[in-house]
């Protein structure tokens, strides 16, 4: 992991991790197919074109899938969440009993520091 | 152009170690090149072509190359995880069809025990990926403990189900003396093994072992000059899956692109296959690819593997009678080249009597690569007796 640059230094992500900053999540959207992406790219990945823009979630989804790590248990639960906007995308659970979660169940956005120690879209339960 | 018939596989050998302390990895490679290249009856000199991926130490084929000594015409060291495997048998019989060589070798070799990794991490680098998913510490056990959360979901799977994947290679891996796990196993015991990552238990993921294995495919005729059963490469197909753009379905897998492509190229259907190498790093990885495959229709994978469909003398479909990865070894986190292995043997008449299945002609060989939570590689090869 050291090898790795910060990810904010990457030009292209840039103001998704400002957003963080402020408690936001921004994906991103074709100024020609108009079609929401995840992970954000400068370019569209559906219609090719070479134009997007940075578009803020609400915030909120539904959980899509879920595994809770037996031997972390006190850790965030892996899961895949649904944006209301479209995109599904990994991210992990907090504040949230691994009991309590259930594939459909309405979550919205915590922004925390994630494993690799910079700040990530997490969610909790509604 | 067609692959279909334009290439054999003449020798095959996989290396016996389950640990490999005091091994190197090359020397691990190079073990398996000695093996197959004597099983098929050739030397060193006759290779003009080598494939690898990126378990071989060094940048591409060169530095391997360099080790074995070789002098090959055509090299190709496309990564695509543990299909890699899989998808170089393709790539050989589509060179060794053009021309490009007429003997190729394909190895394999790791020793993540001896190294003390009990997962290898992807290697570190600025992909594009990776500051979306870092955060969120996805081990492959819960990437797979997701994709299986998603198909009971949507399908009603169920963990008596998948267990009947581990009960299977448990009754196939007790004959086979090399295998880590050689206890034939009940439902019960896989459902009463520790949680991992649920729905996943213990019994549900595959062994982590040291080893290798290498294959040599030869044109046509160079394979009927030589004193082994020909086994002739039939169809070959591909795919990557991958996240598309967070248009994410955790239900199925990239074996519903390369599994038609394989059967279109060979011409045959799934209900001619014989025998089938499933890649078993889980056991969702096998409920999953057999639906995508077309062995049943998409979301009754549960019911097809039930009451010991899967074992051999038992069920409609025999699968992984080496044990596969679940049972006897997944070298190097590794599995597409044992899938490839143990088809051989069977199309040879070579597997154990025990797991034998009567008069193999067909069989399918199955790789998967990476995650199935994020990116994976799919390559399957329909391979055929002569
Ligand atoms: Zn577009």
């Amino acid at each position: 992991m050291s090898q790795t640059p910060a990810p904010s230094a990457n030009p292209e992500i840039q103001p998704y991790f400002e957003a963080l900053r402020d408690g936001k999540l921004l994906i991103k959207a074709c100024t020609q197919c108009r079609q929401p992406h995840f992970y954000p790219r400068a370019g569209c990945p559906f219609c090719f074109s070479d134009t997007t823009e940075w578009l803020e979630s609400r915030g909120t989804g539904t959980i899509y899938a879920y595994s809770v790590l037996q031997a972390a248990k006190d850790l965030p639960v892996l899961a895949y969440v649904t944006l209301d906007e479209g995109p599904t995308l990994m991210t992990s659970i907090v504040d949230s009993p691994p009991s309590a979660l259930s594939n459909g169940a309405a979550v919205r956005l915590v922004v925390r520091p994630g494993a690799d120690g910079a700040l990530a879209p997490m969610f909790t339960l509604i | 152009m067609s692959i279909r018939g334009k290439a054999c596989i003449a020798g095959i050998y996989e290396h016996p170690t389950r640990k490999a302390d005091g091994l190197s990895l090359a020397q691990i490679h190079a073990e398996v090149a000695r093996g197959a290249l004597a099983d098929a009856g050739l030397s060193k000199d006759d290779v003009d072509g080598y494939f690898c991926a990126g378990d071989a130490p060094g940048l591409g084929p060169m530095n391997m190359v360099e080790y074995l000594n070789l002098k090959p015409r055509h090299v190709d060291s496309t990564d695509t995880g543990g299909s890699s495997y899989v998808l170089a048998v393709g790539h050989a019989a589509a060179a060794i069809a053009l021309g490009k060589c007429s003997v190729a070798l394909i190895t394999l070799a790791g020793r993540p025990r001896a190294a003390g990794q009990s997962q290898v991490r992807p290697a570190p680098g600025a992909t594009a990926d990776a500051p979306f998913e870092a955060p969120f510490n996805p081990v492959i056990a819960t990437m797979y403990g997701a994709a299986a959360n998603r198909h009971m979901h949507e399908f009603g799977t169920t963990s008596e189900q998948l267990a009947w994947i581990k009960v299977a290679a448990s009754h196939h891996a007790q004959h086979n003396p090399h295998a880590m796990l050689r206890n034939v196993v009940t439902v019960e015991d896989v459902l009463n093994s520790p949680m991992v990552a649920d729905p996943l238990h213990r019994l549900d993921c595959c062994v982590i072992s040291d080893g290798g294995g290498a294959i040599v495919l030869v044109a046509p005729e160079v394979a009927r000059s030589l004193k082994r059963p020909v086994v002739s490469i039939r169809g070959a197909g591909e795919a990557i899956k991958h996240s598309a753009g967070g248009r994410i379905d955790l239900t199925y897998s990239g074996a519903v692109w390369s599994g038609p492509r394989a059967f279109e190229e060979a011409g045959v259907r799934p209900s001619d296959i014989q025998y089938a190498s499933i890649y078993d790093s889980f056991t969702i990885t096998v409920l999953m690819t057999l639906e995508d495959l077309g062995f049943c229709a998409k979301g009754q994978g549960g019911r097809f593997v039930a009451d010991g469909n899967l074992i051999s003398g038992h069920g409609k479909l025999p699968f992984n009678t080496d044990g596969g990865g679940l049972c006897n070894n997944h070298p190097g986190n590794r599995g597409g080249m044992t899938k490839v292995l143990e088809a051989v043997r069977q199309l040879r008449g070579e597997a154990h009597p025990a797991v034998q299945v009567p008069n193999c002609a067909l069989a399918l060989a199955h790789g998967t690569g990476g995650s199935l939570g994020t990116r994976h590689g799919s390559a399957t090869v329909i391979l055929e007796r002569q």
